[in-house]
C-alpha cells in the first residue's frame, strides 16, 4: 500500500496477536470447540455431508438386515456403484447450475441426445470411439451454451427454458434413434467403462496413492496455516477426516477387490473403470470450485448477483458458463449410462433420470436456493439414490413403491434444505 | 470521543489540498434537473458530511462521483488532476470506493472472500487464499475492528454493524484515497452505530478522505470535521463543523438557508 499508507497508533502494539479479536480463527482442539464449530455452521444453514452420510449408513444397515444374503456382496456392491455411476455425474453438473439458484430440467434429456449421437456415430459411420466421446461431449457443450445464453443473455427464467427443451431434445433423441428403434454400443472401449475393471494390484496402488496424496495436502495446508498464525481447523478434525476418507476408499477397494464371479470357473475382481471416473471428475470439478476464480466468483453470483456485479463480475458469463458445464457433465453422463446400458433408446435420459440427479445434488446437501453445495455432494447423494434403487430392486417392491418412495426422499431432502435455510435468514435477524 | 469543535491536528497535515472538488457540477435525468451547479471540497484525513432532505440529491451526487452516473457538466477533479468518470471501474482505479446503503456482501460467502470479491488474489489459476487473509486481517487490525470472532465466519453469521464493518473494511483494503459512505448507521442500533462512527473517524485519521451521508444530527456532529448542505440540488453551505450549530445545519436542510449561510434567497424561490 503505496502512497497512503494506513497509519494508526494502534498497529503497533499487536500485529495479529490474539488479543487482536479474531479468537475463533484458532479454535482449541477441544471437542467442545469442535461441536461448536459445527453448531454455528448448522445455524449458518449449512448441514454438511451430514444427511447424506446419515442417509448412507442407515439404508446400508436397513437393506442389510432385509436382504441379508444379497445386499452387503462384492457383486451387489459393485453394481451399486457402477449403477450411481450416470446419476452421479449428471448431479455433479447440476450442482453449478443449483448454486447460481437457477435449475436444468433438461439435463438428463441432453445426455440422452448426447448418447444418441455417440451410438450413431459408432454404429451408422463405424467412428472410432474417441471421435464419438469427442462429438458427444461437444454435443453436449454445445447445448449447454445454447440453454446458458437463453438464459443469461435473452433472460427467460431457466425453469421455462429447460422445461421447453426437456421436450425439444425428446424429440432430438428420437428423431436420431428412431420410433420404438434400440441403437446397440458394442465398442470395447466405451462397453468397458462401466464394466472392464482396473487390474486389482492397479486398483490397490491407486488407492493407496489417492490416500497418501490426500492426506499429504490437508496435513502439509494445516501446518502451513498454523505456521502463517492463519485461521485453522483443530488438527483432530484433520487427522479424522483423512481416517475416513482412508477407510473409505482402501474398504471400498478392498470389497471391489475381491472375486465376484458367480461361477468359479472364472475370476471377476477389480474396481470398474467408472469408479476412477468419477473420482477424476470429482476432483477437478471441486477443484475448479473451491479453488479457482471462477468457482469463487460462482458461489457469489449464487449469494448475491447484484453484489457480484459491482465487484466486477460478468454475472452473464457466469450465467452462460454453469450450463455449458451442466450440458458437458451430462454428454459424459450420457456415455456412462449408454456403456452400462450397452444401447441408446429413445428414452435414454428421459424419465426420472433428471429427478433422481436433481434429488442427488439436494440429498447430497446443494441448495435449491443457490449460493450453497459443492461436487462432493453430487457424489453422495448419487449413492443414496443408487442404493435405495438397488435395494428396493432386492426387495422385489412393485415399481408404483419405487417411485413412491424415491419421490418422498427428494421431498424430504428438499424440506430439509428449505429449513435450513429459513434458519440462517432469521438467525440473522 | 466528544464533540469536536477544534480538532487538533494530531500527526496529519492540515487539510491540504482536496483529494476532491467538484465544481459546477449539473444532473439532470430526463426533464428533471436534480444537481445545480454543485461545488464540493473534500479534503483528506477529513470526514466530510453530506446532509439533505430526502430527494435532495445526495445519492445522485455520489453516484456522480463513483461513475455510475456521469455529470453533464461541470468538472471533476481528482487529486488536483482533472478527471472524467464513465464507469465504477474509472472510479476505483483513481482510488474512489463507495459503500451502499444495501452493503452489497455476499451473505454466503466469508468476510474474506467478500473483501477480495472481484479482485482475489492468486498464484497462477489458484486462489492465493493465505495471503489474501493476511492482507483482510491486517486491514480489520489496523481499523482497530476487534469485534470479528473469525475472519472466516461467513457474512449470514455477521450482525448488522458488523457487516457494516466488512463493507467499509473492504472499501479501505483497495489503497483507497476516497471512502463515500451513504447512511452507514441508518439501521444500526446504539452500540452498533458507536462501533461505525469510531470506524469512520479511524478512516479519517488514517489519511482517507471521506464523504459520509447521514440524516442523524447527533452522528453528523460527532464525527464530521465538514458539512456540506444540499437543499434541492444546490449545495446551500460547505462549512468547517465548527462554524455552523446543529440548528443551523438543520435550517440549511429544510430552508436552503440559515442567517448568512446558504443560497440566495431568489435563487432559492426559483428551485422550488
Ligand atoms: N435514475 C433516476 N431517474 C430519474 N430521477 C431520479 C433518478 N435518480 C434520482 N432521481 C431523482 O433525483 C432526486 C434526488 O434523488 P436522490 O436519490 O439523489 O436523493 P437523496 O438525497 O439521496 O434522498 P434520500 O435521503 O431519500 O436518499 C429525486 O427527486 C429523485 O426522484
Ligand atoms: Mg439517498
Amino acid at each position: 500500500m503505496s502512497g497512503n499508507t494506513i497509519q494508526t497508533p494502534t498497529s503497533a502494539q499487536e500485529p495479529g496477536g490474539a488479543s487482536s479479536g479474531f479468537e475463533g480463527d484458532r479454535a482449541a482442539d477441544s471437542v467442545g470447540a469442535i461441536v461448536r464449530g459445527y453448531v454455528d455452521k448448522v445455524r449458518g444453514g449449512d448441514l454438511g455431508a451430514l444427511p447424506a452420510v446419515l442417509g448412507i449408513v442407515v439404508l446400508g444397515i436397513l437393506f442389510t438386515v432385509l436382504r441379508p444374503d444379497t445386499f452387503l456382496t462384492p457383486l451387489n456392491l459393485t453394481n451399486l456403484l457402477v449403477q450411481a455411476v450416470p446419476i452421479t455425474l449428471l448431479a455433479m453438473g447440476l450442482v453449478f447450475v443449483l448454486l447460481l439458484g437457477e435449475i436444468d430440467l433438461s439435463a438428463g434429456v441432453v445426455s440422452g441426445v448426447c448418447a444418441a449421437v455417440l451410438a450413431q456415430l459408432l454404429a451408422e459411420s463405424g467412428s472410432p470411439w474417441w471421435v464419438a466421446v469427442l462429438a458427444a461431449v461437444a454435443t453436449g457443450m454445445l447445448i449447454g451454451v445454447f440453454t446458458g445464453s437463453l438464459v443469461g443473455i435473452v433472460g427467460i427464467p431457466s425453469f421455462v427454458v429447460t422445461l421447453a427443451l426437456f421436450l425439444g431434445w425428446q424429440g432430438v433423441t428420437l428423431r436420431l434413434i428412431g420410433q420404438g428403434g434400440t441403437v446397440p454400443v458394442r465398442d470395447p472401449v466405451i462397453n468397458g467403462i462401466s464394466n472392464d475393471t482396473l487390474p486389482v494390484w492397479l486398483g490397490w496402488l491407486l488407492a493407496v496413492l489417492l490416500v497418501l496424496l490426500y492426506a499429504g495436502l490437508q496435513l502439509a495446508r494445516w501446518r502451513s496455516q498454523r505456521a502463517r498464525k492463519l485461521a485453522s481447523e483443530p488438527l483432530v478434525i484433520v487427522v479424522a477426516r483423512i481416517v475416513l476418507i482412508a477407510a473409505v476408499v482402501l474398504g471400498v477397494t478392498a470389497v471391489l477387490s475381491v472375486d465376484r464371479a458367480l461361477s468359479a470357473a472364472v475370476e471377476l475382481a477389480g474396481i470398474p473403470y467408472a469408479v476412477p471416473l468419477v473420482l477424476v471428475l470429482l476432483l477437478a470439478l471441486t477443484f475448479l470450485l473451491g479453488r479457482t476464480g471462477y468457482g469463487r466468483h460462482v458461489y457469489a453470483v449464487g449469494g448475491n448477483a447484484e453484489a457480484a456485479r459491482r465487484a466486477g463480475i460478468d454475472v452473464t458469463r457466469i450465467r452462460v458458463s454453469v450450463f455449458v458445464i451442466a450440458g458437458t457433465m451430462a454428454a459424459i453422463s450420457g456415455i456412462a449410462a449408454a456403456s452400462r446400458l450397452g444401447s441408446v433408446t429413445p428414452g435414454s435420459g428421459a424419465g426420472n433420470t433428471l429427478l433422481y440427479a436433481v434429488g442427488a445434488a439436494v440429498i447430497g446437501g446443494t441448495s435449491l436456493f443457490g449460493g450453497r453445495g459443492r461436487v462432493r455432494d453430487a457424489v453422495l447423494g448419487g449413492l443414496v439414490i443408487a442404493i435405495i434403487a438397488n435395494g428396493l430392486g432386492l426387495l422385489g417392491v412393485q415399481a408404483y413403491l419405487n417411485f413412491i418412495i424415491t419421490g418422498g426422499v427428494l421431498l424430504l431432502a428438499a424440506s430439509v434444505d428449505a429449513l435450513a435455510r429459513r434458519r440462517a435468514t432469521t438467525a440473522r435477524r | 470521543m466528544s464533540v469536536l469543535p477544534d480538532r487538533p491536528s494530531d500527526g496529519h497535515p492540515g487539510p491540504g489540498s482536496p483529494t476532491l472538488e467538484l465544481r459546477g457540477v449539473n444532473k439532470s435525468f430526463g426533464a428533471v434537473q436534480v444537481l445545480h451547479d454543485v461545488h464540493l471540497t473534500v479534503y483528506p484525513g477529513q470526514v466530510t458530511a453530506l446532509v439533505g432532505d430526502n430527494g435532495a440529491g445526495k445519492s445522485t451526487l455520489i453516484k456522480a462521483i463513483a461513475g455510475i452516473h456521469p455529470v453533464d457538466s461541470g468538472e471533476v477533479v481528482f487529486e488536483g488532476r482533472r478527471v472524467h468518470l464513465h464507469g465504477p471501474r474509472d472510479a476505483a482505479r483513481l482510488g474512489i470506493e463507495v459503500v451502499y446503503q444495501d452493503l452489497a456482501l455476499a451473505d454466503n460467502l466469508d468476510v474474506v472472500q467478500n473483501m477480495f470479491l472481484g479482485r482475489e488474489r492468486k498464484r497462477g489459476v489458484v486462489l492465493d487464499e493465505a495471503s489474501m487473509e493476511q492482507a483482510a486481517r491486517d486491514t480489520l487490525t489496523k481499523l482497530s475492528v476487534r469485534t470479528l470472532k473469525s475472519v472466516r465466519q461467513l457474512v449470514s453469521s455477521l450482525s448488522g454493524g458488523q457487516r457494516q464493518t466488512v463493507a467499509i473494511a473492504k472499501a479501505v483494503l483497495w489503497e483507497s484515497k476516497l471512502v463515500i459512505l451513504d447512511e452507514p448507521t441508518a439501521a444500526l442500533g446504539v452500540a452498533q452505530t458507536r462501533q461505525v462512527l469510531d470506524l469512520v473517524r479511524r478512516l479519517a485519521d488514517t489519511g482517507h478522505a471521506v464523504i459520509f451521508i447521514s440524516h442523524n444530527m447527533v452522528d453528523v456532529f460527532e464525527v464530521a470535521d465538514r458539512v456540506a448542505a444540499l437543499y434541492l440540488g444546490r449545495i446551500a453551505a460547505d462549512v468547517p463543523v465548527d462554524q455552523v450549530d446543529r440548528a443551523q445545519v438543520v435550517e440549511l436542510i429544510t430552508a436552503g438557508r440559515s442567517g448568512d449561510l446558504g443560497i440566495e434567497p431568489t435563487v432559492a424561490e426559483a428551485g422550488v
